[in-house]
Order: structure tokens, then sequence, then C-alpha cells
């Protein structure tokens, strides 16, 4: 086990770097501006003098190199500037949001995970039959559909035509209220409380957004499953396995499965990535009350501050969860500890 | 105890369906070795396959019948089946390394396989693996318990296929190939392992194999096949001897072995005079102290430990030694693929190793030394045609082109006894022959002086081995090239070259005249290769 | 030289005979790739003619013919503003598909020569490449075409620029693992021993045999690169309207889509998903092109 967690901090070692790419490139993206960044982030109100002052404030008249240490240094205060629509620090707006967000992908991706999985490992086992070709159909159509596209069109047949779903208006119904925040996400909290109604209503509003995202990583999903499953199943191992008597079952999730979970786990990285990405198209489309539709909220107005916060808080998200991957990886392969 | 009967195998492409297997009987006695042989293709390994009915999707016996102690197993149902397999029926394949699950304790693999055919209970399953594995004669068995597949070596990984195999004790043991890919000493461990187990338990098996010298020294008796037929059966010796079909007459002839000449290995209606090759006493190339060091993770690597030795103009040398002995180094510096660490490299009294192996391309010493690759397949850019592929060097080098160059590539395919058509193919649709045919002639486009081979025939058939030998003779004697051969195969050493050089780890333990070397082995370890190296009886003289 | 060029021309010119019979050999041979190809036909067609052939000006407004559902008249019925959507669908065509391909065969060079230098040479220049790769993948890759796009400001070229270089880790991954796996390779070895340098022996022999997985990749990131423009314009990022895009399309037509007009959004919508679905289906086809194996 001493090479094992010897590696794991190996791991979170190697974190550091990218974590310091990405604050240098969100740094760059800040200074990269068009034109005058303190007559952004001054606001399109503001004359010469006000301009001038947050020049001098942001520190933009000092040599660059200066400029990156002031930004590292507010950025270990947790100070990512103030929002110019909501006033408040970028910080606490994102931190209120974030649960919302998280809500929506997690659901998601475990939607999918429990769809896509069992379907790849279906269509390999039975190449050929009905589940292969469906497989095959929704891989193809399912990386083709933007996901904005496909929520608009779940509103249109589940909203408009059928009526069963709730207007597509964030989290939860005007007539709910929200549950007691513990954890921030809907679900979690309502089932705390013991407020069933309030958590049905908060569950249906979810499953249209939900779905949409699924939708969208399943493709993925399901298509490198299968492929992994395929690829174990002819390994030289499985022969061996078959020649050996195991039953069928210890041979398919005993040995091929288990070998097939490798690439798929590593694939989850990417899907992680593509969802952090539709989750703001999706939330934009939902009027969703996550952290995407604050960004795009910011973009419209050109609040850089909230936007390079919101770009910030993405990428060191997503540096965690590759990091909970990479270890996953390392707990089932054992042969990662030791090269 | 096994019985075969008319098994016919088929299996279904999308090119439609090809008979793997058509129609062969055979019967396997307790305790009785049977060695099947073939070259690839043959259908050796469907049949296996076939018995232990786990072949391949698309794959359909199609008539026959197979009885193993009494129970029909083409009509057993597959829960039947699987009771069979592992407990009564083993198998054991070629590269033990993949043949394991890379994510599971190998402990836990044979465990799984005792708790399946209820050989043990969880509380004694441990034990019992660990028994399976002293079985296998594993040192420190209680420690290799715990191991993954990817900490033991090649030879250890097919002690435990050979542990899960034989775990319950079954009454066959099937072995498709299982020395292929390992060194020859761990070869002849291996092979008497299996042996000795099978004589100590009376457990019949059947070998499954390419190698005829294999067979012929561990098969009580031996099937041969050819395109999914039997075409002979007997002992070893009457196959040696009195081989009665034409195609194990040329099987018999193109297996190399003592007192073999090279033409002999050819079929008797080709066969012409060999011829002689000249050695000047001018040495053409001259190795010095010879040093190659890899920075390694755990410290350097060692790779080549100084060796020095000369090769006379004219002269082939064979440069033998196992996995890991440096040859592959030592041959890459040599003809300038890799930097030495350190030393010299004389090539016609000029210090070659002074230019780096980057900037060699503009060395005018570039066309006299020139290789051929191990793997023909590898060797040749799948993007380019044969005739391309030969041209290359001469128009890189030489400078050749248009008409010229074509003429030139048109009558070196003449030289190596290619096809002129075959010449506009692409390497996927070549022969493994006809691939290693074009890296000859394009090894020797240039007219080098020195060709270097790199066991250039260990990836073909035995009868094609025997063609392409035969060709380098041939090519040797007409155009007055010195050879440096490297391989690891002792016969085919024996026929073809002047001296011969034994490294192990880095270092020559061994060198001189082929005949003194191999004759009377002055080191432990060249006697310890001799001795691992399958002799086939010798046939009378055909 | 002249010599040397004279040779490989003529060598290109017997190639190109045999390549114009594969290309139609992996036509015949696949269904599917042929569809594909016709497809991506006729999306070339409405990119290089739609301007010139469609009904309306896809500007114009005509308050008096807003928002009408599909007719004879308006195929894809009238936006809000009474602009005929069928003429707007077809004319965004040329713009989404040259953004894609101009973003895909940015990211495909500078991808492909950074991850054959690295593949090949390795040591730090690999390290190197390797920690910028990292840095980049480290975002959510549309996040990060957003924090690009609002850095540089909202105009074609930087939609294009964005778009390449969250797709400039795909290839130059790709690549450095082909090429890593071939640097050793026999014939690369026989490519040095027959007087190529480091440089030829990279281009000529290694490169590309890389090429039959990238176009596996180009196709699917020609998709990408469309959806990710879309997906840019939809939340106000990139094109700007009035100017018909398919993404702004969908995003000005989800406001009507709960009352029921769902022609507005629903065309453009389906014609983006048929584009990228045409990409998507491209890959096999390509890769069967210049794949010399699949030559018989």
């Amino acid at each position: 086990m001493a090479p094992r967690s010897r590696m794991i901090l190996g791991r979170m070692a190697q974190a550091i770097p990218v974590v310091m790419g990405v604050v240098v490139i969100s740094f760059l993206l800040t200074r990269a501006l068009p034109g005058d960044p303190a007559a952004y982030f001054a606001g399109p109100a503001a004359d010469e003098a006000s301009i001038a002052q947050i020049r001098e404030e942001l520190g933009l008249d000092k040599p660059l190199f200066q400029q990156f240490i002031y930004y590292v240094s507010d950025l270990s205060r947790g100070d990512l500037g103030t929002s110019l629509t909501t006033g408040q620090s970028v910080l606490s707006d994102l931190a209120a949001r974030l649960p919302a967000s998280l809500e929506l992908t997690l659901a998601a991706l475990l939607l999918s995970c429990a769809i896509a999985i069992p379907l790849g490992v279906l269509a390999a086992t039975r190449p050929g039959t009905w589940v292969d070709h469906l497989c095959r159909v929704l891989v193809t159509a399912g990386v083709s559909m933007p996901t904005f596209f496909t929520g608009i069109l779940l509103i249109y047949v589940f909203y408009y035509l059928a009526g069963v779903a709730p207007s597509p208006l964030g989290r939860l119904d005007f007539i709910y209220l929200s549950p007691p925040h513990v954890t921030g996400f809907y679900l979690i909290d309502a089932a705390l409380a013991g407020d069933w109604e309030t958590w049905g209503g908060a569950l249906k509003q979810l499953v249209l957004p939900a779905t949409t995202l699924a939708l969208f990583t399943l493709a993925p999903i399901a298509r490198m499953t299968r492929a992994a499953m395929l690829s174990a199943l002819s390994s030289d191992f499985i022969r061996t396995a078959r020649a050996a008597g195991l039953t069928n079952r210890k041979v398919l999730y005993g040995y091929a499965f288990r070998n097939a979970l490798l690439p798929v786990v590593t694939t989850l990285g990417m899907v992680f990535s593509f969802t952090l990405g539709a989750n703001v198209l999706v939330e934009r489309v939902f009027a969703w009350p996550g952290i995407g539709s604050y960004a795009v909220e910011a973009l419209v107005v050109s609040d850089y501050a909230a936007v390079q916060g919101f770009v910030l808080a993405m990428a060191l998200l997503f540096v965690a969860l590759n990091l909970v991957i990479d270890i996953a990886y390392a707990l089932i392969d054992p042969r990662i500890g030791l090269k | 105890m096994l019985s075969i009967k008319d098994l016919a195998v088929t299996f279904k492409t999308r090119k439609g369906e090809v008979d793997a297997v058509r129609g062969i009987s055979l019967d396997v006695g307790k305790g009785e070795t049977l060695g099947i042989v073939g070259e690839s293709g043959s259908g050796k390994s469907v049949t296996s396959y076939a018995l232990m009915r786990i072949l391949d999707a698309g794959g359909e016996i199609r008539a026959g019948d197979v009885t193993f102690g009494g129970i029909d197993l083409r009509a057993a149902s597959e829960r039947d089946m699987r009771d069979i397999r592992g407990r009564e029926v083993s198998m054991i394949f070629q590269n033990p390394r993949a043949a394991l699950n890379p994510i599971r304790r190998v402990g836990h693999q044979i465990k799984d396989v005792l708790i399946r055919h209820a050989q043990a209970t969880r509380q004694n399953a441990k034990q019992k693996a660990i028994a399976a594995l002293e079985a296998v004669r594993v040192n420190d068995a209680a420690a290799r318990y715990d191991a993954y597949p990817f900490e033991l070596s090649g030879g250890m990984c097919q002690r435990v296929v050979i542990a899960i195999a034989l775990a319950c004790n079954p009454q066959l043991l099937i072995a498709d190939e299982p020395t292929t890919g390992l060194d020859i000493t761990t070869q002849k461990a291996v092979m008497d392992l299996v042996g000795d187990l099978a004589a100590a338990r009376g457990m019949s098996m059947i070998l499954i194999t390419h190698d005829l010298g294999l067979a012929s020294q561990y098969a009580d008796r031996i099937v041969v096949m050819k395109d999914g037929r039997i075409v002979e059966d007997g002992t070893p010796e009457t196959l040696f001897t009195d081989p009665q079909h034409p195609y194990t007459q040329k099987l018999v002839n193109a297996t190399p072995r003592i007192g073999a000449s090279i033409r002999s290995l050819l079929p008797a209606e080709i066969r012409t005079a060999e011829p002689v090759h000249k050695v000047h006493d001018r040495p053409l190339l001259d190795v010095r102290d010879l040093v190659k060091t890899y920075p390694g993770k755990s410290g350097p690597v060692h790779a080549v430990k100084g060796v020095s030795f000369q090769i006379k103009a004219g002269q082939s040398l064979g440069l033998v030694g196992e996995s890991g002995s440096g040859k592959s180094t030592t041959s890459e510096m040599i003809v300038r693929l890799q930097d030495p660490t350190s030393g010299h490299i004389l090539f016609d009294g000029q210090d070659i190793a002074a230019t780096p192996a980057a900037r060699f391309m503009r060395h005018p010493v570039r066309r006299d030394i020139q290789m051929v690759f191990q793997d023909a397949t590898d060797s040749l850019n799948p993007r380019d045609t044969a005739a391309s592929a030969i041209a290359e060097p001469m128009s890189r080098i030489a400078g050749l082109s248009g008409a010229k160059r074509r003429d030139r590539v048109a009558e070196l395919a003449e030289l190596v006894g290619l096809p002129q058509p075959l010449l506009s193919r692409f390497p996927h649709q070549l022969s493994g022959g006809q691939k290693a045919r074009v890296g000859i002639a394009r090894a020797i486009a240039l007219e080098p002086k020195l060709l270097i081979l790199d066991e250039p025939t260990a990836a073909l058939d035995v009868s094609i081995q025997a063609i392409v030998l035969n060709l380098l003779v041939d090519l040797r004697a007409r155009m007055g090239m010195s050879y440096l051969f490297v391989s690891h195969d002792l016969n085919v050493v024996r026929l073809l070259c002047d001296e011969v050089l034994v490294m192990k780890e880095g270092e020559i333990v061994d060198q001189g005249p082929t005949a003194d070397v191999m004759g009377a082995p002055k080191h432990p370890y060249t006697r310890a290769l001799i001795d691992a190296a399958p002799q086939p009886p010798r046939p009378v003289a055909a | 030289m002249a010599e040397m060029t004279a040779s490989s021309s003529q060598d290109r010119s017997q190639k190109g005979d045999t390549s114009l019979g594969h290309i139609a050999y992996v036509l015949r041979d696949n269904p599917v790739t042929m569809l594909a190809f016709g497809m991506l036909a006729f999306f070339l067609g409405c990119a290089f003619f739609g301007p010139a052939l469609v009904p309306y000006d896809p500007l114009a407004t005509n308050a008096a013919r807003a928002l009408e559902p599909p007719s004879w008249d308006h195929w894809f019925g009238t936006d809000n503003l009474g602009r005929d959507v069928f003429s707007r669908v077809i004319v965004a065509t040329r713009l989404d598909l040259t953004i894609s391909v101009a973003a895909v065969a940015l990211s495909f060079v500078i991808g492909s020569v950074l991850g054959a230098a690295a593949g090949y040479w390795g040591g730090w220049l690999d390290a190197v490449l390797n920690r910028c790769l990292d840095t980049i993948m480290a975002f959510p890759l549309f996040v990060l075409a957003m924090g690009v796009l609002a850095a540089l400001g909202n105009t074609v070229e930087n939609i294009i620029y964005a778009t390449a270089i969250i797709n400039i880790p795909f290839y130059a991954r790709l690549v450095r693992a082909e090429v890593n796996i071939r640097r050793n390779a026999g014939f690369a070895q026989a490519a040095k021993l027959a007087g190529n340098s480091d440089i030829r022996v990279l281009a000529f022999h290694i490169f590309p045999n890389a090429l039959p997985p990238m176009m596996v990749q180009v196709s699917l990131n020609l998709g990408w690169a469309i959806l990710n423009a879309a997906g840019l314009s939809f939340i106000g990022l990139g094109v700007r309207p009035p100017t018909p895009e398919w993404g702004i399309m969908v995003a000005e037509g989800a406001n009507f889509i709960v009352s029921g007009e769902w022609w507005l959004a629903v065309f453009p919508g389906l014609w983006l998903m048929l584009a990228v679905f045409t990409f998507n289906l491209l890959g096999d086809g390509l890769r069967d092109i210049v794949d010399p194996r699949k030559r018989t």
C-alpha cells in the first residue's frame, strides 16, 4: 500500500503546476482584454477620472509581473473582485450558485452513466443484436445533438405540447419555498428536512435539464464502454479464463468488465469537460440559476471580473475532478503506482 | 481417451466462409503426448479451440465427433462444458503475459479456478493456490501469490498459466505454442516442467507447435497438419527418418539441425551446389571496447559492457544471445543507429563511431553498412510500395532516378527472387516471405560491404526460412559481402556463419570458429544454450 | 535536388492515379460513407451557391408577415421580424462551415507540428509541450473558449482562434502518441539507413502513418467546432445578430418555443444537427481514403 499512497501524493503534486498554469492563463485573459481593461472594469458609465482611479486601484499602471503578483495575492485571499451587476464579491456570488450547477451536472452524469455503461456492455456482449444497433444509433446521433437545441426540443414537446413538465424557469416553482440551506443541493436539503413535496417539485424541475445534459454525455460513455469491453473480451486472458471453465458471469464481470473500466474512467475526464461546458448552455435554456447562467449574464453586460472568476472556478473544479479520476484509476489499476 | 473423428470447422468472415479444419481424425491415449505440428494457418490451434468449444465468434464446428473419456463434447451442454474445461481438459497458451488478467493478483486467478471447480473452499483456497504455484516450481510461492503479472518475467508468467491449468488435476493438457516468445533456456525449463508434471500425474497432453524439432523432443507421437488436414502421423523417429508425405519431407528437410547443410534445407528438386564464399585476411570491421550505458530509473543500465571483435572482409560472424544480452544494441551501434557511450568502430580502418548517428546519413560509409531487420512487416513503411521501399536508398544516397532507378529495382527484385508484378504492391498485400525479400533487396541495393542481419527469419515459417537462408548464402557469394548475423537460433547460426560470438549480459562469453564453439563449448553458458536447443533425430541422408 | 523533386513528383503522379480509383472504391464499398460524402457535397453547395439561390434576402424584414408558420411561400416559416427562416438557414451555412473548417485546419497544422516534434525527439520539448497541453486541458474547453472570446473580443476571426486553441491538444496528443510508437519502428530505422535525415524520416515516413487516426479526429472535431461556434453565438458571444447563424437563430427562436412557434428554432437546429452528423459520419470514410491498407 505504501507505493500506492506515495503515488496518490505524487498525483496531487502533479496538479500543482497545472493549477499554476490555470492561474497564469486566467491572469493573461484578464490582461488581454482589447482596449483599456480599466475602462471595462469601470463600466460603461465611467468618466476619465474614475477610469484613472480604477487603473491605479487595479495596479494596471504597474509592470506586468508586479500585476501578476497582485493578482495572485488577491486570489490567495479569495478575492476575485466585485461583480458589476450584483455588487457582491464574485466569490460569494459563485459560492451561492455553485450548488445549483453541481446538482444539475452530477444528476446528469449519474443518469447517463446508469444508461450508457450497461448499454455499452450489452452492445459489446451481443454484437449484431438490436441492443448493438440501438447503441450505435444513439452514439452517432448523440454526438451530433447541440445541447441547447435538445433542451429546446424537450421543452417544446414536454412543456408546450404534452404539458407534463413544469415551466422551464429555474430550480423550483414559485409555489414552493426553497428548503433550508444545508448542502445547497435542493434534492438533498429537502430530503433532510423531510419536505417531500418540495423534493418532488425540485425533482420535476431537474428532470428536463438533467436529461438534456445526459443525452449529450451518453454518446461518448457508451461508445467507449462498448469499445473497451470489445477489446477486453478479445484479450488472451479472457480465453485463458474460458479455458479454465470459469462461469460466464465471472468472465464477463470479474475479468472483462474490470479491465474495460480503465479506459472508461479515463473518458469520464473528457466527459466532465464537455458537461461543464454544456452546462452553461443548458442553464441558459432552462433559466437554471447556476454559475453558467451567472457567467452568461455577466458576459452580456461585459462584467469581466465575474467572467474571469467563473472561468477560474470552472478550471479549478475540473482539475479537482480530474484528480479524483486519476486516483480512482490508480485504485483499479495495480500497474500505475509501481511504474 | 480423446478421440476426434472427421472434425470440420469453418469461420464466417466478411469474404464468405473459410474452412479452417477440413475433416481431421486423431486419438490421444492415456498418458500419451501428441504433437500437432504445422505452419501458420494450418488449423492446428483451431482444432484445439474447437474441442474445448471456445472458438472465436464466427467459428463453427460443421461436422465430426469429439469424445473425451466417453463424453460427447460436441453434444455436451455449455454448462457441462464449463465443468469439463479447467477440470478435465486444460489449456496453456502462447504469450503467457497476455494470457493472464493484468489487474488481478496471480494467486487470485488460481483461486478463481479452484473455487469454480469446487477443488477448494474459500478458507483453504489460498493455501491450495500456493501449493499449485509450488507444484510448478515457483520459488517463494507465498510471496508470488500476491504478485501481478506485470511484476513477473515471461517464464514466470508461463509457470502461473500452467499452475492455473493444472490446479484441478486435469486428465488432458493442451499446450498451444507454449514457448513462443520465450528465450531458449526458458523454453527448455518450461517444456521440461510440463513434461515432468505430465509424466508424474499420468496426464495426457497435446503439444501444438510450429517447431518440428521441439515436438520431436517432447511428443510420443506427431501429426503433421497442412491446410486443415492431417497429412502424416507417426513417431518422431519415423517422421524424421522416413517421411512419407511430400509436405512432411519438405518440413523435415527445412528444420535446421546438426549435420544438415544449408542446401539440404531446401526441397531436393530445387537444390543446387552450395556456392563458396571467400574470406580475406583483411579485417573489414574492427570493434574495440564498445560500451553502451543507458540512464535508467534505478541507476544506469549497462547494456553493452566493452565488447571487442573483428569481422574479416567476406566473413560471416554469428552473434548469439538471449533477450537482454546486448546483441541488438551492439548491432544497432555498428549500423550507426545508436551512438556508443565509448569505444571505437573501425570500418576499413576509419573510426565511424566518431560521427554521431544523427549525422551519419551523409557519411560516405553509410552505403557500405546496411541492415535487414528482424520483423519484415514492421520494417516496411505501410504507405510505400515494394518498389519505392527498394528504391529509397538509391534515390537518397546514390542519387539514382528515373529509368535507371527503375531498372535497378527490377534487377534487385530478380536477384532476391521477387516476381516483378509484386513490386507495385503495398506491404499488407505481400506474404511474410515476400516482405523479407523486399527488406533484403532494399538492404543490398547499394551493394554494401557489411550487412547486418537481425534475426531475419525469426518471424517466418521454417520452409520460408530455408529459402531465405539460402538466398542469403547466394547473395554473400555473389556480392562478397560480410555478414553480422544476429540470432538466438544456434542451429541456424551453425549453418551460415564462419565464426560465432556468444553474448550474455552485455559481455562476450565465448567466441571462435563456429565448429569449435559449437562442437566443444568452453563456456558453461554456451553449453547450456546448445543443450537447450531442441535436436530432432537425424534423418537418413536425403 | 532538382532530380529529387522530379522523381518525387513522378511518384506522386503515379500515386495520384491509384488514389482517385481508391477514393471511388472506398465510396462504393461503404454506403454510409457514400451518404456522408453526398451530404457533405450538399452542404458545400449551400455554402458556395446558397446566398445566390435563396428566394429572400436573409436580412430583409417584413413586419406584415411576422411569425408565419411554414408555407409554400416560406418553407421554414418567418421569424418575429418577418424574415424568411429558410433563406437565413441556407445563407448561414457558409459562415458556420468557414468557422469550423478554418479552426480545425489551424489546430490540425499547429497540433501536428508540435505533437510530431515532441513525439519524435522527446526530452524537454516533450515535457514543456505536455505541461502546456495539460494547462489548456485543465479548463473545461467550452468555458476556455468563452474566456478567450470574452478577452479577445467578439469577431469571427476570434471565434476561429478560440475554437482552434481548444482543439490543438487533441491533435498534439494524438500525433505525439502515434509518432512515439513508430519512432523506433523498423521502417523508420530503415529510412535512416537509406540516408534520410531525422526531419525527413519524421515528415515523410512516420507522420503520414499517423494520418488515418487523425482523419477520424478531424471529422469529429469539425462537428465539435460547429457545435462550439453555435453554442458561443447562442449565449451571445461570437457572431452578432442580425447576421444569419444557426446558433443565434436557435437562441432567438428559443424565446418563442414556449408559445408554440416551433419553426423559428427547430429548422436552424435541425440544420445544425445535420451538418454535425455529416461530419461525424465522414470519419471512417476519410480514414479509409488515407489508409493504404484499405487498398486491395
